[in-house]
């Protein structure tokens, strides 16, 4: 595998590997890796580092955080496509993932906020009026289990012997 | 009469570090690399064709043999894998674990007072399965400045010359050093003029990282004086499985299905059909396992290098077994867990070639292997 993959996989898996880390886990040495990162950064492979959230872990006097999946349909004319569409969406705060996908719906919209009634508003406020949207379905998120590749479970389920010859 | 241990029995002693397994037990926030198991659980094809097979109500005995559909697939991935060609009606046995295997070809292929040269330092197994056939043991030292490698010199130095087999396990626990085909050559040489039979262990086989693992039954003259045991607890990380297999001519594996056929009669039904499945749809986990653990080697050896703790380049298995900064590596275990928290064992575990060194598991996370390191470096400053 090459070292750009490597180190991406590696920053993927742990954003906060400091780059003595990852020369240690690879073959290259710190300043190949800082060179890469740059590179990555510059190529725009990298947008960002981000900490992966277990919002049921977070005390509730940090305030409450609702997140809610949407699914949109929208209709295409001559002058309009896709990405002009994708263009007026995701400009919104509230927004934090807009993907397009194949299947029933078009979109896939990942909105935040601080509450049910927040997210509501803004989903019949902001993203319903669109005039393209032809339909919106609202999925509220309860739990999470798995985010970004990391599991949510608490129990320690490693029952290896703690030493064997 | 009361029951006092077997003579046999009572010539092993519990091991000398048994105080210090107790304490890691007592104790459970730590982070231990003492674990000689994969962290990895085992590929979901074979989990999943495990409870297929008890859905189906297939929980009879097998062949004493094994499923000879599982046979068929152990020879075909040994000839894709391991360049060894068996046959598999004749010169494959399915065990309940390689350790199985080994405890059956010194009960079955050696006579009570015959010796068998046991490569070290080795996993526990050896010499105790060699006392309770009533074989006698010569320890054949490898050392660090050879990279724990085995020589014709350390054989000639050991007495080998006199033994009726020679025992070793490469990549090796816990060592994880390896040997190349051209070092094994050497090796084969003098077991072919001294006629040895080899018990050649290779449970590490594809946890290689530096070059491909090479199985000694595959140079000139070797194979029809080799038993070659492998399994599925390391590679495919199904060790709860507790399935194995031995490779060897037809006589010999006759002579330990006759061991078998009275004690475990047949491996496991459900584990076999776990690793039929294995051995078709995994290669792919072991390989991606595998690059996980030559990561984590890669970060190990060079924390140990910025330790300053001298430590061979580890290149099989999934061990690194740097020397012990002190002189006393239990007491050195044993502090490290008592104030850092960090488990390893003490090379003393593996007999008193291995006393200056520990061995370090790297069958564990990067977060906790990275977490460990930072306090065995805090530790040994």
């Amino acid at each position: 595998m090459s070292s750009r993959r490597e180190i991406l996989d590696l920053l993927r898996e742990n954003a906060r590997y400091t780059t003595e880390d990852l020369a240690n886990l690879t073959d290259a040495t710190e300043d190949e890796v800082e060179a890469i990162i740059d590179d990555l950064e510059a190529e725009g492979a990298i947008r960002g580092y981000q900490a992966v959230v277990d919002w049921n872990a977070v005390d509730e006097t940090d305030g409450e955080h609702v997140r809610a999946t949407v699914e949109l349909n929208v209709a295409l004319d001559r002058e309009t496509n896709y990405g002009d569409i994708a263009d007026r969406i995701k400009k919104f705060p509230e927004v934090t993932s807009l993907r397009l996908v194949s299947g029933d719906y078009d979109f896939d919209l990942e909105v935040e906020g601080d509450s049910m009634r927040e997210v509501s508003h803004f989903i019949s406020d902001k993203i319903a009026p669109i005039p393209e949207i032809t339909q919106t379905v609202t999925h509220y998120i309860m739990d999470s289990y798995k985010e970004q590749g990391k599991t949510f479970d608490d129990h320690d389920d490693d029952d290896r012997l703690s030493v064997s010859p | 009469m009361t029951f006092e241990p077997a003579d046999r029995v009572d010539r092993v002693p519990p091991s000398g570090i048994r105080r210090f397994f107790e304490l890691a037990e007592e104790m459970d926030d730590i982070i231990s690399l003492g674990v000689g198991e994969p962290d990895f659980s085992a590929p979901w094809a074979a989990r999943e064709a495990a409870i297929t097979s008890l859905e189906r109500g297939r929980t009879s005995y097998t062949a004493n043999r094994g499923k000879r559909e599982l046979r068929e697939k152990i020879a075909r991935y040994e000839r894709d894998y391991h360049d060894l060609k068996y046959d598999p009606d004749e010169e494959v046995l399915v065990t309940a674990g390689a350790s199985e295997g080994i405890d059956l070809a010194f009960r079955a292929l050696l006579d009570s007072g015959d010796t068998a040269a046991v490569v070290q330092p080795c996993y526990v197994s050896y010499v105790p399965d060699a006392t309770f056939a009533g074989v006698d043991v010569i320890d054949v030292p490898t050392r660090a400045t050879d990279e724990f490698k085995l020589t014709r010199e350390a054989l000639e130095r050991a007495g080998a010359a006199e033994a009726d087999a020679l025992v070793y396990c490469y990549p090796n626990n816990p060592t994880g050093a390896t040997m190349t085909r051209e070092e094994l050559g050497e090796v084969a040489a003098f077991c072919r003029e001294h006629d040895l039979l080899v018990f050649a262990d290779e449970i590490y086989a594809d946890l290689t990282y530096e070059h491909d693992h090479a199985s000694i039954a595959t140079l000139p003259g070797m194979r029809e004086r080799t038993v070659v045991f492998n399994g599925f607890s390391k590679a495919f990380a199904m060790t709860g499985f507790r399935l194995g297999y031995a490779m060897a001519p037809p006589q010999a594996v006759e002579a330990m299905n006759r061991v078998h056929q009275y004690t475990m009669l047949s491996a496991p039904t459900t584990a076999q059909h776990a690793a039929i499945e294995a051995l078709d749809n995994c290669r792919e986990e072991v390989e991606a396992m595998t690059e996980q653990y030559d990561r984590r080697r890669k970060y190990v050896l060079s924390r140990f290098e910025e330790m300053g703790l001298d430590c061979f380049p580890a290149a099989g298995a999934f061990y690194a077994f740097p020397e012990c900064p002190w002189d006393d590596a239990n007491e050195f275990a044993e502090a490290l867990l008592q104030e850092q928290r960090v488990a390893v064992v003490p090379g003393t575990a593996f007999g008193e070639g291995a006393s200056g060194h520990l061995r370090i598991s790297y069958a564990t996370g990067l977060e906790d292997l990275k977490e460990a390191m930072n306090r065995m470096a805090a530790f040994v400053e």
